[in-house]
């Protein structure tokens, strides 16, 4: 956590129906920070309480501004908490026009704030252009939604606060929208603090999680080290994988792939993507990564990279989890791999151990390039 | 047949309109904070206050119109309130019949402003505080105008329910020429003394009326509705 750009700072309790909230964290105040769990878990109600809409117990502070303390008996009320919020349905004023509906919070921002971003940028970073002068009636779901983003971006919010924005958006549409909200990241420099229960929209989106369960933080961190402890139920699933991020430094157009080096290597991702220097960010599944004693020879993976063993999840199961180092002495970047445990005693790994790791599948999963190291 | 006396037929509707005109206004004023608050607040004891607004629907207007002649009267807080400009009573003046509309058309103005304001919800009020608006602000370039469908209903209902008041005019009004003889009174009065002509015309004119208000708040539900979808 940089001491510079301060942190986000939650620290709240209180009942919430059946289940009592309890959730301390502090994250850092810069990048995507999802806050994933089930359903009913009480992320919703976290990020209300960011926005002041909601009140339970304790402190919430952005960096220096404290917006609650009931230490102090300090509750700043939400027009007075510069958050950008965006709710899960696009909540768009009927009454008022597209335009209207943009400018509604950039008219209130006081002029001696000094707008942090032009209406035209908006515009243009979002693609609204042309929706302008309808009517909110005829907008789809996803344009709805860009308008809403739009609207609290024009509020010069010190942090976006988003609420399953894509939930209630069909496939097509989310698929859509989501690259934008990668550009949004990149180009405005805002945390953004993101509520969601889609595991792909937090490995797409996020640099920093913070999971939560029946109203509990389990885990707070970068994502690349919460995917790959062996406490949380991420590595332990079905779907555990790892996020990397990669320089495209290479094209081989003969072939039609693409050479990505990250920290221990090269991979190469089917499909040809620019341009070279380029950041991308990857998925790498931890059933596709298989694990071989010596440099494998007539196989069809073509990516084959050298690391070292560092931890063994071995919960007695027929599975295995193996965190790999990447780069021959084990000092770049971690994924995971899982094999039988028959493999592990056949092979007698250990941590320590030299292997290759044979990876089946990398996913390219986004463009952005903001990962916290 | 006697000629028509058009002086006899225009003092009464127009002592009605100005009547029933200012009384839709004060009541927009007053009822307004009250529909809010019915709508919004979180008392246990909210309903009982609804209840009170809503009782001049199911009372009598007799009974109303006794009530309010004991509290208009000398001995009343209205002979006080009078006393500060000289006079004696409130009833059977003017001022004292907009005192009595205002109760009696109340209920009318404040529950289709209360449902307009309830239908709003609370979320686009959230949006409006994540957007820098105040409460203040957000009442006026939010909920205001989400809920101009009920304010529309409410004028209609509250300028037409006042318009038709008979019970409680004949009760704290009487019957003075040019001060209290609203409409009602004067087609019940050319009634009494068989003046069947002018009886026609303000009746007939009444029945006319009613048709229009009913349907303008036919074609302002089916905006609300619009609105909605």
């Amino acid at each position: 956590m940089t001491g510079d750009s301060g942190s986000i700072s939650v620290d709240l309790s209180g009942q919430l129906g059946a289940f009592t909230l309890g959730a301390t964290f502090s994250v850092p105040m810069r990048g995507i920070t999802a806050l994933f769990g089930p359903s009913g878990c009480g992320k919703t109600t976290i990020l209300r309480c960011m926005a002041g809409l909601q009140r339970l117990q304790g402190r919430v502070a952005l960096g220096p501004e404290v917006w609650q303390d009931d230490a102090q008996g300090l509750f700043v009320p939400p027009h007075q908490r510069h958050v950008g919020y965006v709710f899960q349905e696009a909540s768009l004023f009927p009454h008022l026009s597209v335009k209207d509906n943009l400018q509604y919070g950039a008219k209130r921002v006081g002029a001696a704030q000094g707008r942090s971003i032009a209406f035209d940028d908006v515009v243009q970073l979002l693609g609204i252009g042309h929706l302008l002068d309808r009517s909110t009636r005829a907008l789809s779901g996803g344009e709805r939604q860009r308008i809403a983003v739009g609207r609290a971006l024009l509020a010069a919010p010190r942090i976006l606060l988003m609420d399953e924005p894509l939930s209630a958006l069909d496939k097509m549409s989310r698929d859509d929208i989501l690259p934008t909200f990668e550009r949004l990241h990149e180009q405005l420099a805002l945390p953004i603090l993101y509520v969601t229960h889609d595991l792909g929209e937090v490995e797409r989106l996020a640099d920093t999680l913070v999971l939560l369960d029946k109203g509990a933080v389990t885990a707070a961190g970068p994502i690349r080290a919460l995917q790959l402890d062996p406490k949380l139920p991420l590595l332990a699933s079905s779907e555990a994988a790892v996020i990397i991020e990669g320089r495209i430094v290479g094209i081989d157009t003969a072939f039609a792939l693409t050479e990505i080096g990250i920290d221990g290597g090269t991979l190469l991702v089917p499909g040809t993507h620019g341009p070279i220097g380029q950041m991308r960010r990857l998925r790498i599944t931890a059933s596709d990564v298989s694990l071989a004693r010596s440099a494998p020879h007539g196989t069809t993976i073509v990516n084959s990279l050298p690391g070292r063993i560092v931890a063994i999840d071995d919960s007695g199961g027929p599975q295995v989890n193996v965190i790999v180092a990447l780069g021959p002495n084990g000092d770049g970047l971690r994924i995971a791999a899982r094999i039988t445990r028959k493999s592990l005693v056949t092979l007698g790994l250990a941590i320590g151990d030299a292997i290759y790791a044979q990876i089946k599948g990398v996913a390219l999963i986004a463009s952005r390039t903001s990962l916290v190291s | 047949m006697a000629t028509l006396d058009f002086a006899q037929l225009w003092s009464p509707l127009r002592l009605t309109l100005e009547l029933a005109t200012l009384t839709t206004l004060l009541l927009l004023v007053v009822g307004t904070p009250i529909a809010w608050w019915l709508a919004r607040s979180k008392a246990r004891w909210k309903e009982a206050v609804a209840a009170i607004v809503a009782m001049p629907i199911v009372l009598p207007p007799t009974v109303l119109g006794f009530y309010l002649l004991l509290l208009l009267g000398p001995q009343g807080p209205g002979g006080a309130l009078a006393g500060l400009w000289g006079a004696r009573t409130l009833a059977f003046t003017f001022e004292g019949l907009v005192l009595g509309s205002l109760i009696y058309s109340m209920p009318f103005v404040v529950q289709p402003i209360r449902n307009a304001f309830e239908a709003i919800g609370d979320r686009p009020l959230e949006v409006a505080a994540t957007l820098r608006a105040s409460p203040w602000d957000t009442f006026w370039s939010v909920a205001v105008p989400l809920a101009r469908p009920g304010f529309m209903t409410a004028a209609v209902l509250g300028f037409a329910h006042t318009v038709g008041e008979f019970g409680v005019v004949l009760m704290i009004g009487g019957n003075i020429p040019g001060k209290t003889k609203v409409l009602s009174v004067a087609i019940y009065d050319f009634v009494e003394t068989q003046r069947w002509q002018e009886a026609h015309i303000l009746a007939g004119g009444m029945v006319v009326f009613s048709f229009v208000v009913i349907l303008a708040m036919l074609v302002i539900e089916r905006r609300t509705a619009r609105v909605g979808t």
